[in-house]
């Protein structure tokens, strides 16, 4: 018996979904095990029936459930607890879906000032900017899925790797718990550590970090942190790489940002971030601003709107 | 009795929308539109971000099409900075945008709509798909995710992260490309070139044939077109001016950077996304669909009617012998498929032509930049369509306003102009099942959403 999934993609861009089929002919291996029995970007299976002719959501069950995406509004909040009823498991995948990805930046402003601002650009006409069902009703804040229904197994990343995905769905699929890593980024890094030497400030990634020649490995680079550059790599849950380890914004020589979200899930990387340069002697004031630093872990009401200091 | 036939999710596309077709009493089609479902803000949240980060936050607006978000912004930031990259680093970005194009078009073809082909409109839903085809063609699955697979992973195995990427930077390319790195991908895009001729002549001579009549009436309209062409007038996915073209064939040519003067967007109740329609034309805008006002198209069909040549000799073949058979401009909106692997053949030529120039591989990839207060609009073609970042920054560096046309959203107006026209077409006396709402869809998927 194939193992059942059905599949659902919420506050989301596809980049997950994309990065499954970047299994490329492992793909074709797995296809072999599972029955997908509902996944909108691959199959034809409609929420109401499959000529609308149903009067309530009907997604069928199915041994796992998996879901890509936060909840934004109230259809995302709706499918994701009709799926957690509908699925004996569920996956969080992803960091949209793990702790709200880059769509929770948005709960750097109250969702009044997001609208106003999208329906009133400069090529926008000044037309009626609301908006009737079944167009969903905005939520006032952009959440991870487990702040809405349990969630059993989660394989954060922007999007995760392949092989990740692989290995994970691998020992799912044996009924097996998968094995992720637990360490940092810069646990998985190649690159040279001296310590941090006179390093007082950071810069801004605006030129391209030092190393003698196109062709020297990562390996003999150093550190972008200790080279001055703000890296998440300290903060940043490791796995990005996959079975080749070496992450893949240093492999391009650019520091991390932190897309597979904090070490520990419940973490958070702007925080820890900030402690950990402060306690190196680095003057975080030396960044241009603070919030970017939760750019992927703004979900679970870490990051909120700035309200407007009171004159006094 | 009158009632609403609620198609949702609209499957095999890449997003969140519906269609929702009105019956009469008669049971024959009032109306029908497509309902956008989604929206996340990013022209507003990435106010106050440092400018020099954000072309790795857009990225996130689409995980199909990551590249094209990430290079138009890199345009915009350069232009807030005032900065011009060295010629290899706008060479290095070219060339992972043209591999990203031919990427995605096969994943279009192939993984959602070739179903509907291949498979049959109106097979069921359990096989109308990939893993339908990849039962029934093995060898041909196969081959078509080891070839997809590999123009992925070129983009991954050079430039770090193929979705999402992270490579292009203000004033440049994070990393020069080696000699060894060159020798290699030519050698792989010139055995991707020989697929995609290959999935042209198949889908000519097996996929469309049974369906040249569906083809020249599912969802067919009138409307204007809109691309990148470069000086010749040839067609460009990476740079170059924007070219409008009205339903006649007449067109206008503009400076991106002038964009707001000639394109306006629409907002309907029923669709987060806006419409943006052809506000230079002064006719207003109407989704009559006696006579639509405003109204034209973007992504491969507008591509191929606006340039009047492709520069590569193998897609220039093919662009002649679809003239001849379709006209100019070609207005049957399922030929977007044929008009897609024509530009697939011109993306992997493209490739390749970058890459024997060897001038790709200076050192030299970046420039020197410093934050300022600044205004920059940047933008490229994206599989779906003209795509235009707009910002602006403050004396730090740091973003005040940004305004964001995304190619997908060029069709929504048209869309519902199809969906329309195919509901309206098939759908009689009230009579409906899953084959006949499959060929609404089919009207939007062609416009790969």
């Amino acid at each position: 018996m194939p193992v059942t999934v059905a599949s659902e993609w919420l506050n989301s861009c596809s980049g997950c979904e994309i990065s499954l089929v970047d299994l490329g002919e492992r793909l074709l291996d797995v296809l072999n095990l599972v029955e997908f029995v509902h996944i909108p970007v691959l199959l034809d299976h409609k929420y109401f029936g499959q000529t609308g002719e149903k009067d309530h959501l009907d997604i069928p069950e199915a041994d796992v459930g998996i879901i890509s995406g936060g909840i934004r509004n109230e259809e995302h909040a709706e499918i994701a607890a009709h799926m957690r009823s509908r699925c004996k498991v569920i996956i969080a995948l992803g960091t949209c879906a793990t702790h709200g990805g880059i769509p929770a930046l948005a709960n750097g402003f109250p969702v009044s000032e997001l609208l106003e601002r999208c329906f009133s650009t400069e090529t926008t006409d000044d037309n009626p900017r609301t908006f009737d069902p079944p167009v969903p009703r905005l939520l006032e804040v952009c959440s991870a899925l487990d702040e809405h229904i349990a969630v059993d197994v989660s394989l954060p990343g922007c999007p995760p790797h392949p092989d990740q995905l692989f290995t994970a769905l691998s020992a799912l699929l044996q009924g097996k718990a998968p094995d992720l890593p637990t360490k940092s980024v810069c646990d998985t890094c190649p690159t040279v550590r001296e310590g941090k030497g006179k390093l007082t400030k950071l810069r801004r990634f605006l030129q391209n970090p030092h190393y003698h020649s196109p062709d020297e490995p990562l390996d003999k680079m150093r550190c972008l942190l200790e080279q001055g550059f703000l890296c998440m790599g300290p903060v940043t849950r490791a796995g990005c790489g996959g079975d080749a380890k070496t992450p893949r914004c240093i492999a391009a020589r650019v520091p991390c940002r932190g897309c597979y979200g904090p070490v520990r899930h419940d973490g958070n990387p702007m925080l820890d971030m900030l402690n950990a340069l402060a306690s190196n002697g680095i003057d975080v004031k030396s960044l241009p601003e603070f919030p970017s630093l939760l750019r992927f872990a703004g979900g679970h009401r870490l990051l909120r709107p700035i309200r407007p200091r009171k004159e006094s | 009795m009158s009632r609403l036939i609620h198609i949702q999710p609209i499957t095999r596309i890449e997003g969140h929308a519906s269609i929702q077709i009105q019956l009469d009493d008669a049971g024959d089609v009032r109306d029908a539109r497509v309902n956008i479902m989604s929206l996340r803000g990013f022209e507003k949240f990435i106010e106050g971000k440092p400018a020099e980060e954000v072309p790795r936050i857009v990225n996130r607006i689409c995980g199909i099409c990551p590249w094209m978000h990430h290079l138009a912004s890199n345009k915009a930031v350069d232009r807030c900075f005032g900065v011009t990259p060295p010629p290899a680093a706008q060479k290095l970005r070219e060339l992972m945008q043209t591999i990203a194009h031919a990427e995605d078009k096969l994943l279009h073809f192939f993984f959602l709509a070739a179903a509907d082909f291949v498979i049959g409109p109106d097979a069921d839903y359990s096989v109308r798909n990939v893993i339908g085809i990849a039962k029934a063609h093995p060898d041909l699955a196969q081959k078509v995710v080891r070839m997809r697979h590999r123009a992925k992973m070129i983009l991954e195995r050079f430039a770090g992260k193929a979705i999402h990427p992270i490579a292009g930077v203000v004033g440049g390319f994070s990393k020069p490309m080696l000699e060894e790195d060159r020798r290699e991908i030519l050698a792989q895009m010139r055995e991707l070139l020989d697929f995609a001729l290959f999935t042209l002549e198949f889908a000519k001579t097996k996929v469309f044939p049974p369906y040249l009549e569906t083809i020249q009436s599912l969802g067919v309209i009138r409307t204007g077109f809109i691309g990148t062409v470069d000086e010749t007038g040839a067609l460009n996915l990476y740079d170059g001016r924007v070219r409008l073209m009205k339903p006649d064939g007449s067109f206008m040519e503009f400076d991106v950077q002038d964009y707001a003067d000639v394109i306006g967007e629409h907002v309907e109740p029923y669709s987060y996304a806006k419409m943006p329609y052809a506000k230079v034309w002064n006719e207003g805008f109407s989704l009559d669909e006696a006579n639509p006002r405003g109204i034209y198209r973007a992504n491969t069909l507008a591509r191929i009617n606006v340039a009047d040549r492709i520069a590569t000799p193998r897609a220039q073949a093919e662009l002649e012998e679809f003239r001849e058979k379709f006209g100019r401009p070609a207005q049957a909106t399922l030929l977007y498929h044929w008009a897609r692997l024509i530009e697939e053949v011109y993306a992997c030529e493209h490739a390749i032509e970058l890459l024997e120039d060897p001038g790709i591989c200076d050192p030299h990839v970046r420039a020197e930049v410093e934050p300022r207060a600044g205004r920059g609009v940047g933008s490229v073609e994206a599989p779906r369509g003209t795509l235009i970042h707009d910002y602006s920054t403050d004396d730090n560096g740091l973003i005040t306003r940004a305004n964001l046309i995304v190619g997908t959203t060029h069709n929504i107006a048209p869309m519902n102009l199809s969906v329309k026209q195919a509901a309206k077409s098939i759908i009689h006396k009230g009579v409906v099942d899953q084959g006949l709402l499959n060929r609404v869809e089919m009207a939007v998927r062609a416009y790969d959403p």
